[in-house]
């Protein structure tokens, strides 16, 4: 199971949830499962970029994760 | 149709030049523009900035403030002049050894400016460097690397001469 | 643990490959090209900072003679097409709208109409023949005005995303809320001994790039478009060039020039679409160059801000509580940096309880770009300033405070995630052995340390290494170079083929001459690239071995490479190891040429921080001030090619002390900018700055096969700091308003002996 951080600015949506096991072998079930979960955020995460195991990726894709893989939610950033 | 353009006789990096240009076009846009020698750069158009830096008559100047007429009769040198035959002006090869440029864009108005500032005193200190250099604008270097090329190829340049 | 790699090449400071180009004045910029019969064009700005266009009429200046197009917002389609690019630039509608307003115009020099004639001064006269009405409405000129309750609204379809304040609802201002949060922070800051809460203000600042926005563009009868331009970006150029001209992006092909700076502010498209647009209407090329004004007023500068920060410290110094509430201005469309400011605020620090607000507003002002580390020099401002109060207030040296507090491996960011190795603590450790830190200041000169910290972009990349007969090999990205890039993709090349960097011919690719890859910024190219340029150079050595194995008639797996040449296992007869020039003259012979390539996408790089001391002298009768000395620490993973890594330290710097300093958009009560030129808007000159010295740190980057982190964007996130931490140093007066420009200190310097001499 992935452990999955929400950023904390959304735990208003989530009935206080800030960390959630989710069985995902890959980047996009976990976010569906997040959406089906807490329908009020679904759209926002779709727009946010994964960090998994400390590796920031502005676009998650198919990334795949680990069983024990430490996901964080984290917004996406621009460079100069 | 009456005739509208000037025609300009000028000596442009030691070879005689003639041009057609409008009464109030600046000089710098006779030469992008007109001779095709657009090694002299834009930055401002209002003399802040550097970028445009020629010799007129062995004078400092910025191209953006020089009106095109102007250069009838007299001596202009820009960044492509420098260079001689197949070879650098110690200048521009000690930028290149100190990684003076970054994107370059600033480069030959710094070239032609510290060519200026040799040419007046062979021998300049750090600080006399800086002032010369201060009506030149470079937003990448910070500047340390372009002070270092020019005091670099000053010392080369005495050594050369000796 | 595996034993560090020797480089032969990595490290080495070789002449740019296109450098005598630079310097003898052939490079091709983005305004140094002429196309035959091509047309110049013209933009027409809006005189006001808010209005709504009434109507347009173009007919005086379409009958001109020597005008052959037209353009108005109404020419475009509109488009809801996104690009992925972080949280500056994503939304193509309004990079539309922004470059050309269709029904209002969101600050004074937004383009309305633009004109093709055969010459620029009939496109100057006819584009003032265009008859514009508008309707003028007050302007939202900063964050105080656009919040209050009774403001007007720039966007009414506009509404807060993300983390709403309570009762947040309607219309507004404000983009988006962000928060972070960790522990208690109440009950922390309870605990705490000392605590410091300011209030700190930043105006807005331009990226000041030398060459201004510049194109030529044709599209012909087919549809079928050819853009020349500088940018950091031909691919987001191609993509949002296809969706705002309603082109099909197959039929874009966009050819980089050389890039005269950029630092963010060319990634966006201001030209462009115009340029392909007008050469349209024309069937004709269409040249577009903006003068120094339009670079000031419609192009991006970076948020001016509103951030209040407070932290709460143990008496031995231990940070035990922080808040902070950040206010950026997006300018005219959302998508300020404010988010990544948060994330970079305290990222420095062990910080067990915090809480971070983040607010994106829109304002009647240009709409901001990217400018190297977007949002975390704000940021940064504010945080290590009260850093150093901290310090004075606990009367302890404040790099120790500094190291007390710092990540390092293994602590978790607080933007979530835990940090891999990272190089705080080896750059405070730095500062504080060298001797500047410890040197005897002058009298009236203060001495002020600040931290910084930028994540580092990743994203895709592609290379293409190209061998020839004679052993040489060329890599191809696409990536313009904007500081000495070439040299050190050659340097990498040079390094896995083992063959001397000047025989490697580095070159920036067009859009169909290149793997997809995107922009040169966000401190990606030496690592991102870097990694598919080294790839592909592995590539390339692949199949020298398979060549040489065939050669041998012997496994490939059994061929060794060693110093740039393969190897025959021991016991081959008759075979000696093969040099890639001795391999690559036979390549007729087994199986045809070779060429290597990598294509990948790369997670955001190691993230890197710096710090840097600056000595400023003030004279306190004029306000002047003067950076005396200045040293600059960096972790920067490995510097490939170390002249142009110093380089990237000492131009950031440059920068940063200039926003410091001097730099700021000042407006009028209309929103019109007042200092829109060089003159008026003051970069830093070389009789402004002393030497900048650099300290390279290397704590290589995991993620990278050399271990390279970036470097372009950190050296911009400490100076702002680190100057105003020298001002409070030298007159005793915490600034919190930049920039610390002669009239704002003297005008301190003068009420604070008021007080005292009052006292
Ligand atoms: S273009 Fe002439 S000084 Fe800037
Ligand atoms: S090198 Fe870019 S402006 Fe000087």
């Amino acid at each position: 199971m992935a452990t999955v951080h929400l950023p904390s600015g959304l735990t208003q949506y989530t009935g206080g949830v800030e960390t959630i096991d989710i069985d995902a072998a890959r980047v996009p079930e976990l976010i569906a499962a997040l959406g089906h979960r807490f329908p009020q955020i679904a759209e926002q995460l779709g727009e946010m970029a994964v960090a998994i195991d400390g590796e920031i990726y502005q676009d998650p894709g198919y990334q795949l994760l680990r069983a024990d893989s430490d996901v964080h939610l984290v917004p996406r950033i621009a460079g100069g | 149709m009456t005739v509208t353009k000037l025609h300009i006789e000028t000596t442009i990096n030691g070879e005689p030049r003639e041009f057609l240009c409008d009464s109030h076009e600046t000089l710098l846009s006779a030469l992008r523009n007109g001779l095709g020698l657009t090694g002299t750069k834009e930055g401002c158009a209002t003399g802040d900035c550097g970028a445009c830096s020629i010799l007129l008559d062995g004078r400092l100047v910025p191209a953006c403030l020089v009106l095109a007429p102007e250069a009838q009769g007299r001596a202009v040198t820009t960044i492509e002049g420098l260079s001689s035959g197949d070879a650098l002006h110690p200048l521009q090869q000690k930028f290149l050894e100190h990684a003076a440029l970054q994107c370059g864009v600033c480069t030959p108005g710094f070239i032609v400016a510290a060519k200026a500032l040799l040419d007046a005193k062979p021998n300049p200190s750090e600080d006399e460097t800086r002032y010369w250099l201060a009506g030149n604008l470079c937003r990448c270097t910070g500047y340390d690397k372009i002070i270092r090329a020019v005091l670099d190829a000053a010392s080369e340049m005495k050594e050369s001469a000796i | 643990m595996t034993t560090p790699r020797e480089f032969k090449y990595v490290g080495t400071r070789p002449i740019r490959h296109d450098g005598v180009d630079k310097v003898t004045g052939r490079a091709s910029y983005g305004a140094d090209v002429v196309w035959p019969g091509m047309l110049h064009g013209f933009v027409l700005r809006s005189p006001h900072a808010h209005a709504r266009i009434v109507s347009i009429d173009t007919r005086a200046a379409e009958a001109t003679p020597g005008v052959k197009a037209v353009l108005t917002g109404k020419d475009l389609p509109e488009t809801t097409a996104t690009i992925a690019l972080g949280e500056a630039a994503i939304d193509l509608r309004d990079v539309g709208d922004n470059m050309l307003a269709r029904t209002k115009v969101l600050y004074h020099g937004h383009a309305v109409a633009a004109v093709a004639a055969t010459t620029i001064d009939i496109a100057r006269e006819a584009a003032e023949k265009i008859q514009v009405v508008y309707e003028v409405l007050e302007p939202v000129t900063g964050i105080d005005r656009a919040i209050a309750a009774d403001a007007p609204i720039l966007h009414p379809a506009l509404r807060t995303k993300g983390a709403a304040s309570p009762g947040a609802a309607g219309p507004t201002n404000i983009a988006s809320r962000l928060e972070f949060k960790r522990g208690d922070v109440d009950a922390a800051f309870a605990e705490a001994d000392v605590v410091v809460e300011r209030e700190f203000r930043t105006p807005m600042v331009h990226q000041g790039y030398i060459e201004p926005h510049a194109c030529i563009a044709r599209c012909g009868e087919d549809g079928r478009a050819v853009v020349w331009c500088t940018t950091q970006g031909p691919f987001v150029v191609r993509d949002a060039c296809a969706a705002i001209a309603g082109l099909d992006p197959a039929h874009v092909k966009v050819i980089p020039s050389e890039i005269g700076g950029g630092f963010g502010g060319k990634i966006v498209v201001y030209l462009e679409p115009m340029a392909i647009a007008l050469s349209r209407k024309a069937q004709r090329p269409v040249k577009m160059v903006m003068g120094r004004d339009e670079v000031f007023r419609a192009t991006g500068p970076t948020s001016g801000s509103r951030v209040r920060v407070k932290l709460g410290a143990k008496r031995d110094g231990t940070l035990v509580a922080a808040t902070a509430s950040l206010w950026y201005e997006a300018g005219a469309y959302r998508g300020s940096p404010v988010g990544a400011g948060a994330m970079c605020a305290l990222a420095a620090y062990k910080i067990p309880s915090f809480f971070i607000e983040a607010h994106d507003v829109v304002v009647n002002k240009p709409k901001v770009a990217a400018y190297r580390a977007p949002g975390s020099p704000i940021a940064a401002f504010a945080v290590e300033s009260v850093v150093d109060e901290i310090a004075r207030e606990l009367k302890m040296d404040p790099i120790e405070l500094r190291l007390k507090n710092a990540n390092a491996e293994g602590d978790k960011a607080p933007y979530g995630p835990k940090y891999g190795p990272i190089g705080l603590k080896q750059i405070l450790e730095a500062a504080r052995n060298h001797p500047h830190w410890t040197s005897p200041l002058a009298a009236n000169q203060g001495r002020g340390i600040a931290v910084g910290f930028w994540f580092n972009a990743g994203m895709n990349s592609s290379a293409t290494v190209i061998l020839d007969t004679d052993g040489s090999a060329a890599v191809v990205t696409g990536n313009p170079d904007i500081g000495g890039t070439r040299a050190a993709q050659a340097i990498m090349v040079a390094e896995e083929l083992g063959i001397p960097v000047e025989r490697v011919r580095p070159g920036v690719g067009d859009t169909d001459g290149s793997g997809y890859t995107d922009l040169t910024g966000g401190s990606r190219v030496c690592y991102a690239t870097g990694m598919a340029v080294i790839r592909a150079a592995e590539d390339v050595r692949d199949q020298l071995k398979a060549r040489a194995a065939q050669i041998w008639n012997v496994a490939v797996d059994a061929v060794g490479w060693e110093n740039g040449r393969a190897i025959p296992p021991a016991g081959t007869e008759k075979a000696e190891a093969m040099t890639v020039a001795g391999l690559a003259a036979k390549m007729a012979h087994t199986g045809g040429p070779i060429v290597g390539r990598a294509s990948l996408y790369a997670p955001m790089a190691g993230p890197a921080f710096g710090a840097h001391i600056c000595d400023l002298e003030v004279d306190s009768e004029t306000g002047q001030s003067k950076v005396v000395r200045y040293t600059v620490f960096q972790d920067v993973g490995r510097a490939v090619h170390p002249g142009y890594v110093e380089g990237q330290m000492q131009g950031g710097a440059a920068q940063g002390i200039g926003w410091a300093l001097n730099e700021e958009y000042i407006y009028d009560a209309d929103g019109v900018m007042e200092n829109a030129g060089f003159l008026d808007y003051r970069m830093p000159v070389a009789s402004d700055l002393p030497m900048i010295d650099t300290v390279i740190i290397e704590v290589p980057n995991p993620l990278h096969p050399y271990g390279v982190r970036g470097v372009g964007e950190v050296p911009i996130v400490p100076p702002l700091a680190a100057v105003a931490n020298a001002m409070r140093d030298a007159t005793g007066i915490r600034f919190t308003e930049l920039p610390l420009s002669p009239p704002r200190v003297l005008e301190a310097i003068e009420a604070a002996s008021a007080v005292s001499v009052g006292a």
